[in-house]
């Protein structure tokens, strides 16, 4: 039972990043960041990418060969976050699961769970495959399962996203029916909306405007002191991996509540504007070190 | 100079879609029929009916529709004849099931709208009506916020996504005629591809600059019977045709019997005066969004801060179409940031 110091004092736990675009880029200062983490290889297919060149100036072992380099590695990672395309993820989905190296998914793959950290994040942490399904998830549902925590029934959440245009890549824009439809599921599944809608905006002001969100519910049997404590204890939880989340209200309206909120990015390599990206890649280095956390626990 | 005597015009009434934001999205089939079957006879050729936001536009955030879209699109169905019934979606808002719904429920035309700037989120939804032999609108919004070569660029993305016609919209009522005639210009030698004006009637000027529109080239323009719409309403469609006549352009509509349905289907359906009011005005002269002005109103009212006050800020914002919950966000920071409440002494 003795909690021997050798086993509390963990090894750093390797993980390694697909891809070496803007997301992961960000993504790699975050886990540099991170004294439980050691990225073992930054993996892009363009040996000219600014990610793989900042990745290499700060000593990180990068590879060009995309997954293929990862595999070529002398010992392998034990998490990957893949931050490529959906088509890519969904390729090296099969071989990660089989060298069981577990897999945090910023595409929009959606294969795995849904997890949105402050939500399900513990339910989730020991996953093979985590899907964080959308920025407009990650900002949005953890107020409506606050919500949905105050309220005898959640009939109904509808989320407006508004996102700078500079954020938001060609990805997503070619794919906005499903982004929206995922985000819906979401605020569904893990929010505990009965039925949701959410809506996405994109505003390409200068200079460009911060992630913003409107979250309205409509709920029966509402506890309004609660549902002040399950807010803030909410916004609490999504502080501890962004910082800049901000939220104002709630706005009771008979059976509407109202929520504002800010998502302002850490500034890590994206702008500050686009915390929009910055949740998702927080989320992502979130659910390593819950994974880090429950590995510790297990070997207790 | 005015358009050549003899040009073809097409207009689209959207007294029922625009309109929609009026009335706080409660058009009845009942009277959807009434006014439908009234353009029809008059001989408008697209008459564009739905939720104010369009497919999926009932929400919160816009207002729930007392009906939904296709209980209106089957009463429009009923009555329109050989006419085009069309309606609106904004990518984000509206998905493509909903387009692939609305066909089964007679709509033979969709405008597929995106903020000026934006228009690649729109290409698999312009690629969609297309192939489903839909009558394929692009529309840009707030147009006025953009250079006219921007605006050439972005009107081609639509066009080869398979818009057939790029609509400007002048959502803010902002516009004065050099900046509609720039606008209309800059697309038509760009791109060969027909051009409509939407606007609103803000600042007083749509049916001036519907017709520097045409005069530029555009073949597409939008109104609706009473101005009934967003803001300070639209281009008055039974206005603009009479001018139209007046000067030989080609509409086919009959404009007495259009004037008949705007004065006994349309007015009574009205809720106030649509009228150039003090905060239209603005809307039109700081460029703001004009279904903002009755959301502006509402919060306005409920937070006791002032309805102009909130659109100018949400003008300095940048806001764009699909922002209306800025509006109450705006309000409800005002109110917070008051140091004497409402009611206290002066």
């Amino acid at each position: 039972m003795s909690t021997n110091s050798q086993l509390s004092v963990e090894r750093p736990f390797r993980v390694a990043i697909l891809g070496s675009g803007n997301i992961s880029t960000d993504l790699m200062y975050k886990v540099l960041r991170e004294q439980t983490l050691q990225l073992a290889v930054m993996a892009g297919i363009d040996a000219g990418s600014e990610g793989l060149r900042r990745a290499a100036a700060l000593g990180v072992h990068t590879t060009a060969d995309g997954i293929d380099g990862l595999f070529q590695l002398d010992e392998l990672p034990e998490l990957v976050f893949d931050a490529t395309s959906a088509r890519a993820h969904l390729a090296h989905a099969p071989r990660l699961a089989e060298a069981q190296i577990a897999s945090v998914d910023l595409t929009p793959a959606a294969i795995g769970p849904m997890v949105i950290p402050a939500v399900n994040g513990d339910e989730h942490r020991s996953a093979m495959e985590l899907n964080l399904v959308s920025c407009a998830a990650q900002a949005t549902v953890p107020l409506v399962a606050a919500v949905g925590r105050a309220a005898q029934h959640l009939r109904y959440a509808e989320t407006v996203s508004t996102v700078a245009s500079a954020s938001v890549g060609p990805g997503t824009r070619q794919n906005i029916d499903e982004f929206t439809h995922k985000t819906r599921k979401a605020l569904e599944t893990v929010g505990g909306a009965e039925q949701a809608k959410a809506i996405v905006v994109l505003n390409p002001a200068d200079p460009p405007p911060c992630m913003r969100n409107t979250v309205y519910a409509e709920v029966d049997g509402l506890d309004e002191d609660l549902l002040a404590v399950e807010i803030e204890r909410m916004v609490q939880r999504v502080q501890a991996y962004v910082p800049g989340y901000r939220v104002r209200g709630p706005v009771l309206n008979g059976r509407k509540v109202t929520l504002f909120n800010e998502v302002e990015g850490a500034g890590d390599f994206l702008p500050k504007y686009a915390g929009n990206l910055d949740i998702i890649t927080a989320a992502a280095v979130r659910m390593a070190r819950q994974r880090v956390t429950a590995g510790a626990e297990a070997r207790v | 100079m005015e358009p050549v005597a003899g040009t073809r015009i097409n207009y689209l009434d959207t007294s029922l879609r625009d309109g929609s934001h009026a009335v706080e999205h409660d058009f009845s089939p009942e009277q959807v029929r009434h006014v439908v079957g009234g353009l029809s006879a008059s001989g408008v050729r697209y008459i564009e009916v739905g939720h104010g936001a369009g497919l999926g536009g009932s929400s919160l955030l816009q207002g729930r529709g007392s009906y939904s879209n296709t209980e209106l699109f089957d009463a429009a169905s009923e009555v329109i004849g050989d006419a085009t019934l069309c309606t609106l979606m904004l990518p984000g808002v509206g998905v493509m099931d909903e387009v692939r719904e609305a066909v089964e429920h007679g709509v033979g035309g969709v405008r597929v709208a995106t903020h000026v700037t934006e228009a690649d989120v729109a290409e698999q939804h312009l690629q969609l009506c297309r192939d489903l032999g839909l009558r394929t609108f692009g529309f840009l919004m707030m147009t006025h916020l953009a250079t006219p070569e921007v605006i050439a660029e972005q009107a081609r993305i639509m066009a080869e996504s398979g818009a057939e016609v790029v609509y400007l919209a002048d959502s803010a009522g902002y516009m004065t005629e050099q900046g509609v005639r720039d606008r209309v210009a800059a697309v038509r030698a760009a791109i060969p591809v027909e051009i409509g004006l939407h606007a609103h009637n803000n600042l007083g000027l749509s049916v001036s600059n519907s017709l520097a529109a045409i005069d530029e080239g555009a073949s597409f323009i939008d109104g609706s019977l009473g101005s009934l719409g967003a803001g300070a309403g639209n281009t008055p469609g039974e206005v603009f045709s009479v001018v139209t006549k007046r000067i030989g352009l080609e509409t086919g509509i009959d404009e007495w019997q259009l004037m008949d349905v705007a004065e006994d289907e349309v007015r009574p359906l009205m809720r106030f005066p649509q009228v150039i009011d003090r905060t239209s005005l603005v809307l039109g002269y700081a460029g703001v969004y004009s279904s903002f002005l009755l959301k502006a109103k509402a919060a306005a009212a409920r937070y006791g801060v002032d309805a102009g006050d909130i659109l100018m800020e949400a003008g300095r914002r940048g806001a764009v179409g699909g922002q209306e919950d800025l509006l109450e966000d705006i309000a409800y920071t005002m109110a917070q940031d008051r140091e004497v409440p409402v009611g206290a002494t002066r």
